[in-house]
């Protein structure tokens, strides 16, 4: 049983992991344009540089 | 994002935000733009605006349908040309009235979800361990981890619940949410004390799961809402916010908020009047439809009283404030809409009838089984146990997904139809409709939207047909409109644009005018056409039938409703549009006061009335109505008394909103109808003292699948 010692850490902190991954979405404003970021999706040419084409 | 993080994803997380911002932070100007979407709109939009000197950043939202641009030398007429010649329609959006588009309750429910959903899917694993035999000291360090979990992760997450039923509570009522709260409160603290006495069953993953099955539920409604809410809002940053004010000769532009009693202001034409005052020139010509719901144009001479809400449609005039902001006769109608709210605001919602009746029985229910158990079993403990099972079992959470779930599919499905729901009962009132009242002016028709050029010969036709392309102004698009479609326009040359009194040019004629009687020495007010030397021909404007009127009314009477015009225009202007669309029951001549007194007669007689005007004289008419529309473009006051926009110019699918509202109900009738069979299922289960926190994962998670499911089945309706 000794295992769970190693096991039980790890499957905290993978959720954990997971969680905070979760609250940065939310924080970062991903949710705030649902249609859009499923459009985008589309787009060749799609800027993720929205401060400009060289941005920094 | 500058503080320090515990864990490396959110170390990570600057860095990859620096490289993939989706926001602009502090935008220059935001455009409304209507038309957009898809994929297509988006690059369009962006690449047209990114290209122009000037422009630093452009990034479109397509949920809100509205791009945030950086610019520091460039106006928003200069952006909302741009998008034209690409193909968009754009309107300068307001930013005071605006909202910052951030959603700080959004994300907190957000933040909420994500913790509740982690938590549950680690307590969930842990419970598989025990649920497949897990015994004696790893059972016990596995309820001591759930513990450890689950009761922060409830304390945190239930918040939204607990405040809820708390002020519910604190004025002696019971809501959705005290069930609701008193479930995940007993179920978590009922398995603590379980698992300091070494008991065997720990109901953590169904605290946690309940939590964040409840949690999507309000997050779906908080988000449908929200959508609606911002639509609204856009629509109210539309509205023209500055006006020009006259000092020593100067027109100055200043925002309406600035100015004051006494100001001389310039109304340019087709501008709406922001204030209540006399009229300096020496006549003016406006459009009245939205306070009196006249269809044809008012003349006024110097010295007259002119309010606010009145559109110029002659050339401009000047007017001495007399009201002005919260003082006018607009903002005063808000007054009165306000009363006529207040009866509506006692109507009670479904989701809380059914809790007025769910939640005592439940009580009761849990109350019946720990008594029984108490003193049959006589044994406490045990008999907390059932009744903790019991509050658990009949599980809220499918009632508390019931009515959020169906009103979000329905919303967002009438959002992609062109129908802003502005209240969240708005849906079910609809639905409980049974006579629809129509205003004339502005909702049925649209006043002077098309001139009377029956006159012209084929010559006459032609020039008018090239003065008015050549201007963007409602009149030449109203002379537009009349022409038979498809003919050739003259050939004319030197084409230009006179402010505020129309449009000339030369023919083989010799000069050619379209634009005001007065500029064109006339004796008419209105439009007119001038050949040359000869007289000047006189272009009325009238009103046209708004597109889909017919079909809506049809619609409507199969679905069985009653369609009745109610109208503050003169009788022979509303008879044969009533006679056109086949309405029996006509009234004309209404004043704003008797509309509103008709419809609590109608009420007084069991009828359940739906109100769609547009029209200062129908804001409390729409207020008092039991559900109310709107088109978008009724005045403020009107859109803010209705409960439902609808955004696009047709009425073609009012008879969809009926459907789907009542499609709505039923859906949510068959959810609480299937919330039901189960609990008629799972609590003998429970009270026989035989349910095990499996079972209650099980079926709860099972029913808010199934409810969510059926909640789905709004997007088919027709």
């Amino acid at each position: 049983m000794n295992i769970l010692l190693v096991l039980i850490p790890v499957s905290i902190i993978l959720g954990g992991i997971g969680l905070c991954a979760a609250l940065w979405t939310v924080r970062n404003g991903q949710y705030d344009d649902d249609a859009g970021t499923s459009a985008r999706i589309l787009l060749d040419d799609d800027d993720n540089h929205p401060d400009g084409p060289d941005g920094p | 994002m500058t503080t320090l993080s515990a864990c490396p994803a959110c170390a990570a997380a600057p860095m990859a935000e620096r490289i993939a911002s989706p926001r602009l932070e502090t935008p220059d100007i935001i455009l409304s733009l209507p038309t957009i979407h898809c994929a297509g709109c988006i690059a369009a939009v962006e690449r047209s605006l990114r290209t122009l000197p000037g422009v630093t950043a452009a990034r479109v939202n397509l949920s809100l349908k509205r791009v945030s641009v950086q610019t520091e030398t460039l106006t928003d007429a200069a952006l909302v040309t741009r998008l034209r010649d690409a193909g968009y329609e754009a309107h300068p959006l307001d930013r005071s009235v605006l909202d910052t588009g951030t959603d700080p309750e959004g994300q907190r429910l957000l933040v909420k979800l994500a913790v509740s959903g982690f938590a549950m899917m680690n307590v969930m694993l842990f419970s598989v361990a025990i649920w497949s035999g897990a015994a004696d000291a790893t059972r016990e360090l596995f309820h001591m981890i759930s513990a450890a979990i689950s009761l922060p992760a409830v304390l945190f997450c239930g918040q939204p619940f607990f405040a809820s039923a708390w002020s519910a509570l604190r004025v002696r009522r019971l809501n959705m949410d005290v069930p609701i709260s008193l479930a995940i409160l007993l179920a978590a603290g009922m398995s603590l004390y379980e698992v300091l006495n070494h008991g065997r069953h720990a109901y953590f993953d169904a605290a946690l799961s309940l939590t964040f099955f409840l949690l999507v539920g309000r997050y779906l409604d908080h988000r449908s809402r929200r959508a609606a809410h911002s639509a609204a809002r856009d629509l109210a940053a539309l509205e023209v916010h500055s006006a020009l004010r006259l000092t020593q000769g100067n027109a100055q532009t200043v925002a309406v908020s600035e100015l004051n009693v006494g100001d001389a202001i310039l109304i340019p034409t087709g501008v709406r009047v922001p204030v209540d005052g006399t009229l300096l020139s020496l006549e003016a010509s406006t459009d009245r439809a939205f306070l009196t719901g006249e269809s044809d144009a008012v003349r006024s001479l110097m010295g007259a009283e002119v309010q606010a809400g009145e559109i110029n449609l002659g050339a401009p005039f000047k007017v001495q404030a007399t009201a002005v902001g919260a003082d006018t006769t607009l903002r005063r109608v808000a007054a009165m809409v306000e009363i006529a709210e207040n009866s509506r605001n006692s109507y009670t919602a479904l989701a809380d009838r059914a809790a007025a009746i769910y939640a005592p029985a439940v009580h009761l229910l849990a109350f019946v089984a720990f008594i029984g158990w108490a003193v049959i079993g006589g044994d406490i403990r045990q008999a907390l146990n059932v009744a903790v099972a019991v509050l658990i079992i009949t599980c809220p959470c499918a009632l508390g997904l019931a009515v959020p779930a169906v009103s979000t599919a329905a919303i967002a499905r009438l959002y992609s139809k062109g129908f802003l729901v502005k209240s969240g009962t708005a849906l079910e009132r609809l639905a409980e409709t049974d006579t629809v009242m129509f205003d004339k002016t502005g909702t049925l028709t649209i006043p002077a939207s098309k001139a009377v050029t029956d006159v012209l010969n084929t010559r006459q036709q032609a020039v008018a047909r090239a003065l008015a392309q050549s201007s963007t102004h409602p009149v030449s698009r109203a002379v537009l409109a009349a022409l038979p479609a498809g003919d050739e326009p003259a050939v004319l040359s030197g084409v230009v644009e006179v402010a505020g009194r129309g449009v000339e040019g030369l023919s083989t004629e010799g000069l050619v005018q379209l634009g005001s009687g007065t500029w064109l020495g006339a004796d008419f007010d209105g439009p007119g056409l001038r050949i040359g030397c000869a007289p000047a021909i006189a272009l009325p404007l009238t009103e046209t039938v708004r597109a889909g009127a017919q079909t809506a009314i049809d619609g409507l009477r199969a679905q069985g409703l009653r369609p009745a015009i109610i109208s503050g225009d003169r009788l022979s202007a509303v008879t044969p549009l009533a006679n056109a669309l086949g309405i029996e029951d006509r009234q004309a001549g209404i004043s704003a006061t008797e509309k509103h007194v008709q419809l609590q007669t109608l009420a007084r007689e069991g009828h359940r009335v739906l109100m769609v005007g547009d029209g200062l004289n129908d804001a409390a008419a729409l207020a008092a109505a039991h559900a109310s529309v709107a088109p978008s473009s009724a005045l403020d006051a009107a859109r803010n008394a209705a409960d439902i926009v609808i955004l696009n110019d047709s009425l073609a699918e009012l008879p969809l909103l009926m459907s789907v509202a009542r499609a709505a109900t039923r859906l949510s009738k068959q959810n609480f109808a299937i919330a039901a069979l189960y609990n008629l299922i799972a609590v003998p289960v429970a009270l026989a003292g035989m349910a095990t926190p499996l079972l209650a994962a099980i079926a709860m998670s099972v029913s808010s699948l199934t409810v969510l499911a059926n909640a789905m089945r709004i997007r088919r309706v027709k």
